[in-house]
């Protein structure tokens, strides 16, 4: 009678999830793309330059693009997750840790050995991979190929054709087309092709930062590094236009399109990193982990890159600004004061709107803010030039590239997505990602709708959320979730069975709102329990 | 302290331990054989289509538990000893209580047909029938065809889980349109046509007449009784609905009927027993026609939500509101709000209209009373329509015209969704009888 079995869940990886010819003869191109790339790096030659990149590429592309449509234009418009558990690419088998262990050693690669890769350089001209896409630079910039405009390419690439499958998967979802194409269309244009001709601009006498405009700080952490403030003054109108606009984006455009549709605007309307994640990402979205655990450790760690990246760039703006108010406006005191002072007006207003919202945060919320004021303070009191108590502030900035920039973006944000899911950079590292959860936590209209009592707790929508939240366990209540992590994928309210969650803009009032009882139960039974 | 008792721990179970939890300090134990943690039953067939591992089913980390003060024992219960207020587990405990809610859920329907305990037949319910289904039908090679019998919503997901592993299947249903002893004809049309489009070999009108087995004794094949015809099969889905699991309460001498009876207030005969959800069966009529028995997620959670308020001092009774009900049959989403009847149990006051569109993967059925016009129900096919609003209008008390006028304010699909309503609005307005409003 007791004798229950717990363990047999051990899948057999049934056979009939198999490829169709098709998806057979898309993949075998793909894989000799990828061939083609790997033979580059060790330098065989098969072809000249022009001609190898465009059957690699032409390879890769067409792989995934058919693979794509063998796998879904056969099919009914629909949920397409049938054997997502058992598939070693998306449940982290054998393939899936492969591929993981391949994508980091090309990261490590390319952030601190791009010398491997083939990148020339002093009088020396590229070989290997790199110089595979010499001509293409050359055409677009006029300049030979550097290791990043080879991941540009690739990155653009891959968004693009991985972005096609995408659309092909989610078919039925008109959300879902849209968002994909903005995402195709952001990162081809302003991510690539924008900043690459941009450079075409520059000469001896006229020089512009690479600036992709979608890029906003803190995300581009380096934007008010000197070099660059310098460049963009010395380059006139156009330059300074620039460095207002990439003010401008995270004070002033960034509040307005987040309070009007939360971040999503965002993170996976337009950024690179979001586009990344939403198409190449999209087969390990249900690795996120879902545990409460992880979900404090995220809040600590993604706070914490916050309260670094401001320091950092305040530091670095700090330390090359002048004493001297005659000769311009913009010194030392004048510019600390004024982070001091902008903090100070957003922790002040939040804490006298937003209390009661925040609940147990707002003790965290002021735990970093006296941080950070403190160190301010501490900057000035122990002003050493250009120290940070005792780090350079140049060394803090090259510690913050390093560790947020290369290898939390990078290596785990990206290397990891077969283990960790999609989106562990977006969710545990973005500092940007942190200021417009923040701002969608408390001032937005965005909010996801959970439709009455007609939750059925399947889990769907939890297990598929690339941010690691649990869905579920508000959809079940018949609460509207509004989280600062979600960047309104819209793939729970697609997967959802039963028509439960809808994203929205909507009033600010009762936005929030947790309920006892749902609905379909006697009326009066839900008047008493939400009175309590 | 009071130390209540809860056997089973599926929704209506867990829900109540819940809610009791929130509303007192008593000590809660929760006992259920089937699992040791509470799981979505109905997203078994996510866990064998692999699209969710079955810890994903589970609404509730183990932690949550424990911080609650809900204590889980995984066990079956053997027998209840009313006069002395405890209950014996297989493993041989006793647990004794101050009040104890069965809330034992259902069991999958057998007919008496011949062969129907063979192994490889089986129906759909518990986690151990999932368990079983991964042995007899883990994929293509050891199921090279299976048969389901009985045309229900547990028939269709268990198509749409076998067609999941190309496992071709053949489906029996008894109606003459796929589950037309609830939908309206013209929504059972477009699902017959739907779930042929997937391919499965859906035969209507016909019945099961015996299962055969080989010389191993495993189903071999089905005889239809109507043709004769025998298909060749390995396994064999039994989907004939299901009904109260009431053994424990039977043999306990708690009184039954289909289902273990209880007044309004969720009591049984016995005193200090409550039973909750799908294991119940109403002696108290229920508002707004909603039946003495109803095997649904919804109506167990509710049911749990308001035996927690009883056993913690506040003596409302079970009043669910305007039936409500969702599913999906392949790729299409069905909702359903009111009262919307099959033309076997259409009153004779109800009326309907309908809207297909031509896809045959969306459509609407809206029911009004012939007398006043009232609207009565509306069931959605493909488009995702809102609880709230179409319960207020239940509650409003509105005509038909009213909710055609503005259905728009109902809609509930995603942002940038083609609305519908434009294109369903003038054939509706066309099939109501033309009246001044």
């Amino acid at each position: 009678m007791n004798s229950t079995p717990t363990n047999s869940f051990a899948f057999i990886n049934p056979d009939s999830y198999g490829l169709n010819s098709g998806q057979k003869i898309a993949l075998a191109s793909g894989l000799i793309g990828l061939f083609f790339l790997v033979l580059a790096v060790f330098q065989v030659e098969i072809a000249s330059n022009l001609t190898h990149f465009i059957l690699a590429l032409g390879l890769l592309g067409f792989g995934v693009i058919y693979f794509s449509l063998a796998a879904y234009r056969q099919k009914f418009a629909g949920i397409k997750n049938d054997g997502v558990m058992f598939n070693s690419l998306s449940s982290r088998g054998i393939i899936g840790w492969l591929i993981g262990i391949s994508l980091t050693a090309f990261y490590i690669v390319l952030y601190f050995y791009p010398s491997f890769l083939g990148l020339g350089g002093n009088d020396i001209t590229n070989s290997g991979l790199i110089a595979l896409f010499d001509p293409f630079s050359l055409w677009l910039n006029g300049n030979p190929a550097t290791q990043w405009f080879v991941y540009g390419t690739l990155y653009t690439l891959a968004i693009l054709v991985f972005g096609f499958k995408f659309i092909q998967k989610y078919w039925h979802n008109r959300y879902q087309r849209l968002r994909t194409i903005s995402v195709m269309f952001f990162q081809l244009g302003f991510a690539f092709l924008i900043p690459e001709l941009m450079s075409r601009l520059n000469s001896d006498t006229f020089k512009l930062p690479y600036y992709d405009l979608k890029s906003i700080w803190p995300l581009n952490y380096y934007n008010f590094d000197k070099y660059r403030v310098n460049s963009f003054i010395d380059a006139g109108d156009l330059g300074l236009a620039l460095l207002i606009f990439g003010i401008a984006s995270i004070f002033i455009i960034t509040p307005i399109l987040t309070y009007k549709y939360g971040k999503r605007w965002y993170c996976s309307w337009v950024c690179g990193c979001g586009g990344l994640a939403e198409t190449v990402g999209d087969p390990f979205r249900q690795l996120s982990d879902k545990r409460l655990s992880a979900w404090k450790i995220e809040r600590w760690v993604i706070h914490s890159v916050v309260v670094f990246s401001v320091l950092m760039t305040t530091a670095v703006v700090y330390s090359y600004l002048g004493d001297d108010s005659s000769v311009y406006w913009l010194t030392k005191p004048v510019f600390l004061s004024a982070v001091a002072g902008l903090l100070t007006v957003v922790f002040t207003l939040t804490m006298v709107f937003k209390r009661k919202e925040l609940g147990k945060d707002a003790i965290y919320g002021a735990m970093g803010y006296f941080t950070v004021i403190l160190v301010l303070i501490g900057l000035f009191v122990f002003d050493q030039n250009d120290h940070v108590f005792f780090f350079k502030s140049s060394e803090l900035r090259k510690s913050y590239g390093f560790l947020i920039g290369s290898v939390f973006s990078g290596i785990i944000g990206t290397g990891f997505y077969p283990i960790f899911g999609s989106r562990v950079w977006c969710r545990f590292g973005c500092p940007m990602a942190a200021i417009l959860g923040f701002q969608q936590r408390l001032f937005s209209r965005f909010r996801i709708t959970t439709n009455g009592g007609q939750c059925i707790s399947c889990g769907n929508c939890s297990t598929y959320c690339e941010m690691g939240i649990d869905v579920r366990s508000y959809a079940q209540k018949g609460e509207n979730i509004v989280r600062s992590s979600c960047v309104g994928c819209g793939i729970c309210s697609a997967v959802c069975p039963r028509g439960v969650l809808k994203l929205e803009n909507d009033n600010l009032k009762g936005r929030i709102n947790p309920t006892q009882v749902l609905l379909g139960n006697d009326v009066d039974l839900m008047a008493l329990m939400n009175q309590r | 302290m009071k130390h209540i008792v809860i056997i089973g721990n599926g929704i209506s179970g867990a829900t109540a331990a819940r809610h009791i939890r929130k509303l007192s300090s008593y000590r809660i134990t929760m006992i259920s054989g089937e699992s040791e943690f509470f799981f979505s039953r109905t997203a078994l067939m996510y866990v064998y289509m692999g699209h969710m591992k079955f810890r994903d089913t589970e609404p509730y980390e183990p932690h949550f538990w424990r911080k609650n003060r809900i204590e889980l024992k995984k066990a079956w219960v053997k027998t209840i000893e009313t006069d002395l207020n405890r209950v014996l587990l297989d493993t041989g405990e006793t647990i004794a209580y101050d009040q104890l809610i069965l809330a034992t859920g259902s069991k999958s329907n057998k007919f008496g047909c011949l062969g129907e305990d063979l192994p490889g037949v089986q129906g759909l319910y518990h986690k151990q029938d999932l368990e079983q289904l991964e042995r007899t039908a883990a994929n293509q090679k050891v199921c090279k065809h299976a048969v389901i019998v009985g045309g229900g919503l547990i028939g269709v997901e268990l198509a749409e889980m076998l067609h999941s592993r190309q496992i071709p299947v053949t489906f029996l249903v008894r109606e003459k349109s796929f589950w037309n002893g609830v939908l309206p004809e013209e929504n059972s049309e477009l699902l017959n046509y739907h779930i042929k489009a997937h391919g499965i070999d859906l035969r209507l009108g016909v019945t099961l007449k015996e299962i055969h087995s080989d010389n191993q004794g495993k189903v071999k094949s089905v005889e239809i009784a109507e043709t004769g015809e025998i298909i060749h099969c390995n396994f064999v889905g039994l989907t004939t609905g299901v009904s109260p699991q009431i053994a424990l309460a039977e043999n306990s001498g708690i009184a039954t009927n289909k289902g273990i009876l209880v007044n309004k207030f969720l009591e049984t005969n016995c005193p200090n027993i409550y039973a909750i959800g799908d294991c119940t069966e109403q002696t108290d009529p229920l508002p707004h026609g909603r039946k003495s028995i109803e095997a649904v997620w919804y109506s167990g959670r509710m049911m749990g939500e308001t035996v927690a308020q009883i056993i913690t001092g506040n003596r409302i009774f079970y009043k669910p509101g305007h039936w409500f009900n969702s599913a999906k049959f392949f790729d299409i989403e069905y909702q359903t709000y009111g009262l919307v009847s099959s033309r076997r149990n259409m009153p004779e006051f109800e009326a309907q209209i309908h809207w297909i569109h031509p896809d045959k993967t969306k459509g609407v059925t809206l029911s009004y009373d012939k007398n006043n016009h009232l609207f009565l129900g509306i069931n959605t096919f493909g488009i995702r329509m809102k609880h709230e609003t179409f319960d207020q209008w239940l509650n409003d008390k509105i005509t038909i015209y009213q909710v055609i006028t503005k259905l728009e304010q109902a809609q509930f699909d995603p942002e940038f969704y083609k609305s519908y309503v434009n294109n369903m609005r003038p054939a509706l307005l066309e099939s109501l009888p033309n009246l001044a409003l």
